[in-house]
């Protein structure tokens, strides 16, 4: 064990994991962005499809590119840092999928349920 | 006799009590991680409250009346290239050139004001026609979704600012690296939040 600090400090960046980016991880994450981000954009203002044709497309394609960024620029891959980045990640995923679920079920059914009639007209004189 | 003895097949196990030392920084990469996902978070409760209060605009203005869509299209224009230019200012530091790092970081930080810029523009003129935060749920829930992203782009440029007057004093050491990875990792993350902001408030909300 070294016991000098200044040993390691100066030889810290030798040992520190970074992920590598390349020109190519890079190129390819910008064309699969520009691509995904012009039809959603595309099917919306020209609307050559049915309402919900268009909204299932669009959330699939920000899904698809929600990972291609996660690949091609925030450089994710099972082995980095150990595992422990996807790891957490798997973690944060499940947690938001459960919290925008669950609010929307919860929030859908109280608004079918516990609206106040409209037209009620027994309270009619 | 109870003594045990090692078996002649059993190896020997030790095992090391000491912490070993780490260099470092080692643990700031994960670490900035950790603080991303929680950020995640965040934006998900606003992206939570936006789904269920967005369709209530108490009798005020609706998406398909306030938003260009061109407008949007500009901005996710100006975020795309955004990233694109960091990961050239990433791969200058890789081959170990300053200027090029500093000259690509002001780049990024350029398509960053421009973004800001636009989205201001937005926010003022929907403030002039009288779409305020207070005006529906559907508003308040928007203005603090976007309004909190955009927050999140302000502090990135300031910390771009300080990174590239840091990069200009010290240079390209472990730290100052390690300072360029976790900024990437931040400015690229709020790429993704943009893309589920235009996908669910803008492209979903005029779809409505």
């Amino acid at each position: 064990m070294s016991a000098d600090p200044s040993d390691h400090a100066a030889h810290g960046h030798h040992e520190i994991e970074m992920p590598h980016a390349s020109m190519r991880d890079y190129a390819i994450g910008f064309v699969l962005s520009v691509i995904l981000t012009a039809i959603p954009f595309w099917l919306v203002m020209e609307r050559p499809l049915g309402a919900a044709a268009t909204a299932t497309i669009i959330m699939i394609l920000a899904m698809v590119q929600i990972v291609v960024h996660m690949v091609f620029f925030l450089h994710m891959t099972p082995k980095a840092e150990g595992g422990w980045s996807l790891t957490s990640l798997l973690f944060t995923v499940i947690v938001v999928v459960i919290m925008l679920a669950g609010s929307l079920w919860v929030m859908h059914h109280l608004n079918t349920n516990m609206m106040p009639p409209m037209h009620d007209t027994s309270q009619l004189p | 006799m109870t003594a045990r003895t090692i078996a002649a097949d059993q190896s020997v196990e030790f095992y090391n009590l000491d912490e070993h030392p780490h260099p470092e920084g080692h643990s700031t990469m994960l670490g900035f991680w950790i603080y991303l996902m929680s950020d995640c978070l965040i934006f998900a409760i606003l992206f939570a409250c936006y789904a269920v209060l967005g369709g209530n605009y108490a009798a005020g203005p609706a998406p398909k009346d306030l938003f260009d869509l061109k407008l949007i299209a500009l901005n996710t224009a100006m975020l795309l290239f955004s990233s694109i230019t960091y990961g050239f200012a990433v791969l200058q530091m890789q081959r170990g050139r300053v200027k090029g790092t500093q000259i690509w970081l002001a780049v990024t930080g350029l398509f960053g004001l421009a973004f800001l810029g636009i989205e201001l523009y937005e926010f003022h003129h929907l403030i002039e026609i009288g779409a305020t935060p207070q005006r529906s749920a559907f508003l308040s829930a928007f203005f603090t979704l976007v309004g909190t992203h955009g927050l999140h782009v302000t502090f990135g440029i300031i910390w771009l600012v300080t990174l590239m007057v840091q990069l200009g004093k010290h240079g390209l050491g472990a730290a100052n690296r390690r300072r360029v990875m976790c900024l990437s990792m931040f400015w690229h993350f709020l790429d993704v939040v943009w893309i589920g902001v235009f996908t669910i408030v803008y492209l979903m909300g005029v779809l409505r």
